[in-house]
């Protein structure tokens, strides 16, 4: 946050991050309410975000906002009121204003242009739900008012202004023979004192608005041993020399109308109540009875206190809040300082690295205080990077509550009834990943509704429920974050997929393929099996790009489908983009990192364990199994195939298909803890490589994604009499 | 002599306008972020004066107030109620709580300060 923002922007800044989190509270209350939680806590949530929204966006003048939210609220108290039944299309309706109430945050916030003709259509379909009449009648008390700050008011010094608890008061103010004098006769009743009002500050108050003159009526004051301290016993009757009309006269008194006696009015000839010093020894019989003042000329405004009560204070019963969550203390931290922190622990981390190999070349004793120091050193380095990394980490809720939302929408653009199951919302990811994993989930969520759930009339056929289903799952699975996009469809239809593949040149028509080969073609660059390009996922990002994007976090995606019963694309996921535990290994004197979680063991070769499958393709014995090795040299391109593998060394790796691989180095040579950095831009793309680190000794070296390897090399090679280049 | 607040609201937003409109000297001005948390602040402070909203979590404006009024040392305390209702009921149950006055939402800040002062000054 910098200093030289104005404040005002500063609050409207915080009051739109506010938002995001009500606008997801909504989210969550309504989706609870779907779920059939229909307690008055929920209701009360609900009900409670939209109320704080319009109450905010009213202090910044955001009409649209508060005209939109302000109905919605209305709406939704007459549900709390349980006025208004939660039915399925109330609830359509709710969900769709909630979509729409964060359209015009998020215009508002950004000073875009209001979607009218949508608020337009909800706002009367909320008028129908309510009931016209109610609408109406609200419609004219919350009026929005830019909050403006004049920050050099000038408000006086309120003990300065202290009167004296005098009998007669003078102001200051311009005396005046024209100016008419109105009379107040003011006397509390005993309830004023229990709201903690206090007569002398409205006297004071009055004091402001003109001359005044006032008289204290002293006559029901009882003796000492028979009064009550906390009781009224006084009243006064005041004249105020003022241009000031009634109705500002009135309004000093606005807390305490209905807890004492008023007469506000003209004055009349001459004061009708005269001072009165208290007689001692005269006892009073009862100070309850307001005071009349003989005045009957005068309009008085003296309002009971039972009029201004309604039936709707009874309605609202104050029950204390069923889930009392303890506050959790929070600090706003600007994401720039995260940042910087998170780069600074990666440099620690590498100078810890750097600090242990020289250590280690100097010769000491392991045992030596140096070591056992640096051991410790390297431990708090650890913990420290744990620590800094689950500052960046946030559940994925905010992300899974908005694929909510395209599911609804990409459901009703083609027709169908789907809906969208979440598991694991808390599951804390990197807040970068999550960012960029919004438009890659969206379009998958896109393609499931799109293309994986069948259409009502074809559910029904094969009769399943006509409501599909999509699962967007998250977890926690060895290290990395796993998020599934399944869908209850029918499957992929692995012929028509291989069909378009061969139509559109990307593969030859004779080649052989496995299911899951199949269904990896959806990956390819130029691939859509949309046969009508609909409004949906038919917009030119196919499945490559979610891949690409995908990788580019560092993730990998597969596909996983069985027909009849659906499709589950699966991503993974690393925890962080910051830090990674590799295995640093060496190939044709080159240098690599291998993500560790990848590899099962690692396995000197001997020629026992060694068969040719085919020219140029061995494989190795593992326990019975066959596992294909692949030459990481040659498949980077860093040397032609040697024909020894004698002595070399393979990483088993397992892809996420669960078939195991062989990767072929030459030598491992050390396993730690890295620092991913970011290759540039304009770093030529090559399969397999993921990233870069530095290693301690300064050097840099490149980390692999080896399943990406694994992936590309063999489907190249099977295709290399195919169309694909 | 300065006004000591404390302001109750579960607004984010409410609670920063209300810091910066009684951003003076005259003012000081604590925050909580629901009734109960207002319980909480007001056992370490004796505000002159507070100021709450009425839809809280946890614990709404009305429970908040009868559980202040409850406490001997802030039976007179003067308590406005922050509300977006200018709906009189709504004021008039406040009352029946306790509340001292009310203040409806937007509030304009001059208003605020001069209700302030007006119960508490």
């Amino acid at each position: 946050m910098s200093d030289d923002m104005d404040p005002m922007a500063e609050i409207r800044a915080s009051f739109f991050i506010e938002c995001e989190e009500l606008l997801e509270a909504l989210q969550d209350g309504l989706q609870s309410l779907e779920d059939g939680e229909t307690d008055s806590e929920t209701i009360n949530v609900v009900f409670r975000a939209v109320h704080s929204i319009k109450g905010g966006a009213g202090a910044f003048g955001l009409e649209n906002l508060v005209r939109f939210a302000h109905r919605y609220e209305t709406a939704l108290d007459e549900v709390r009121g349980e006025r208004l039944a939660i039915t399925d299309e109330a609830m359509r309706l709710f969900f769709q204003a909630a979509d729409h109430l964060s359209d015009l945050v998020r215009v508002s916030r950004d000073d875009a242009e209001v979607p009218s003709e949508r608020s337009a259509e909800l706002l009367a379909q909320l008028d129908v739900l309510i009931g016209e009449e109610e609408e109406v009648e609200e419609e004219i008390d919350f009026q929005p008012a830019a909050m403006v700050l004049d920050l050099d008011l000038d408000i006086g010094d309120p003990i300065e202004d202290m009167p004296s608890a005098a009998i007669t008061e003078q102001s200051s103010g311009a005396e005046e023979v024209n100016t008419p004098t109105i009379e107040v006769v003011f006397k509390p009743f005993p309830e004023l004192f229990e709201t903690g009002n206090e007569p002398f500050h409205i006297l004071r108050a009055l004091n402001e608005i003109g001359h005044v003159s006032t008289e204290i009526v002293l006559e029901d004051l009882p003796t000492l041993d028979t009064i009550e301290p906390e009781k009224p016993y006084i009243s006064w009757h005041t004249s105020i020399t003022t241009h000031a009309d009634i109705a500002e006269i009135n309004s000093v008194f606005e807390f305490v109308e209905g807890l004492c006696t008023l007469e506000v009015g003209p004055k009349v000839q001459s004061v009708s109540v005269t001072k009165q010093d208290t007689p001692s020894g005269d006892e009073p019989e009862t100070v309850e009875v307001p005071i009349q003042v003989p005045s009957p000329q005068t309009p008085a405004t003296e309002k009971p206190v039972e009029n201004l009560k309604s039936e709707r204070i009874q309605e609202t019963e104050r029950t204390p809040s069923k889930r009392s969550n303890p506050v959790k203390s929070v600090v706003r931290v600007d994401l720039d300082r995260i940042e910087r922190l998170v780069n600074l622990v990666g440099e620690l981390v590498i100078n810890q690295a750097m600090l242990s190999q020289s250590l280690e070349k100097s010769g000491l004793s392991p045992h030596s205080d140096a070591m056992n120091g640096l051991d410790e050193f390297q431990r708090l380095t650890r913990d420290i990077q744990d620590s800094v990394m689950m500052i960046r980490a946030q559940p994925v809720k905010s992300l899974f509550q908005r694929m909510s939302r395209i599911v609804r929408e990409a459901s009703a653009a083609v027709n169908k009834d789907v809906r969208l199951i979440t598991e694991g919302e808390n599951t804390e990811v990197d807040k970068t990943v999550i960012e960029r994993l919004a438009d890659p989930l969206t379009h998958m969520i896109r393609n499931a509704v799109d293309h994986g759930v069948e259409s009502k009339a074809d559910r029904q056929g094969s009769g399943k429920p006509a409501q599909g289903t999509v699962t967007l799952t998250a977890s926690h699975k060895s290290g990395r974050v796993i998020i599934d996009v399944s869908d209850d469809g029918n499957g992929i239809n692995r012929q028509r997929v291989f069909e378009i593949a061969v139509s559109k040149g990307l593969i030859s028509d004779d080649v052989s393929l496995t299911d899951t080969e199949i269904d990896n073609l959806l990956f390819l660059p130029g691939f859509s099996t949309a046969a009508s390009v609909s409004d949906l996922s038919g917009r030119g990002v196919g499945m490559d790009v979610v891949k690409t994007a995908i990788q580019s976090l560092g993730g990998r995606i597969t596909i996983h489908s069985e027909a009849g019963t659906g499709t589950k694309f699966s991503i993974s996921l690393p925890l962080t983009l910051a830090v990674l535990d590799g295995m640093i290994i060496e190939v044709a004197g080159e240098t690599l990192v291998v993500p560790l979680n990848l590899i099962i063991e690692t396995l000197t070769l001997s020629d026992h364990q060694l068969d040719q499958i085919q020219p140029g393709l061995m494989s190795i014995r593992v326990r019975g199994e066959f596992v294909p090795i692949f030459d990481l040299g040659v498949a980077l391109g860093y040397r032609n195939p040697i024909q020894n593998y004698q002595d070399c060394v393979v990483l088993l790796i397992t892809r996420e298909d669960g078939q195991r691989s062989a990767i072929l180095v030459d030598e491992i040579r050390d396993q730690r803890q890295v620092v991913i950095k970011g290759l540039d831009e304009n770093f030529y793309r090559s399969p397999g490589i993921a990233a870069a680190t530095i290693l301690g000794d300064g050097q840099i070296a490149l980390i692999l994604d080896p399943t990406d390897i694994l992936y590309e090399t063999p489907f190249q090679e099977k295709t290399e009499h195919g169309a694909l280049a | 002599m300065t006004i000591e607040v404390l302001a109750v609201d579960d607004s984010r937003t409410m609670r920063n306008m209300i810091k910066m409109a009684l951003n003076t000297d005259d003012f000081d001005v604590h925050t909580a972020d629901d009734g109960q948390h207002g319980l909480e602040v007001l056992a370490g402070i004796a505000p002159d004066a507070i100021i709450t909203d009425i839809n809280m979590p946890r614990m709404d404006g009305f429970q908040f107030i009868d559980a202040v009024r409850d406490q001997d040392k802030h039976r007179a305390t003067p308590i406005l109620v922050l509300t977006t209702e200018s709906a009189p009921e709504l004021k008039m149950k406040a009352r029946d709580a306790g509340a001292t006055g009310w203040i409806v939402k937007p509030f304009d800040p001059t208003k605020l300060i001069k209700a302030l002062q007006m119960v508490a000054g």
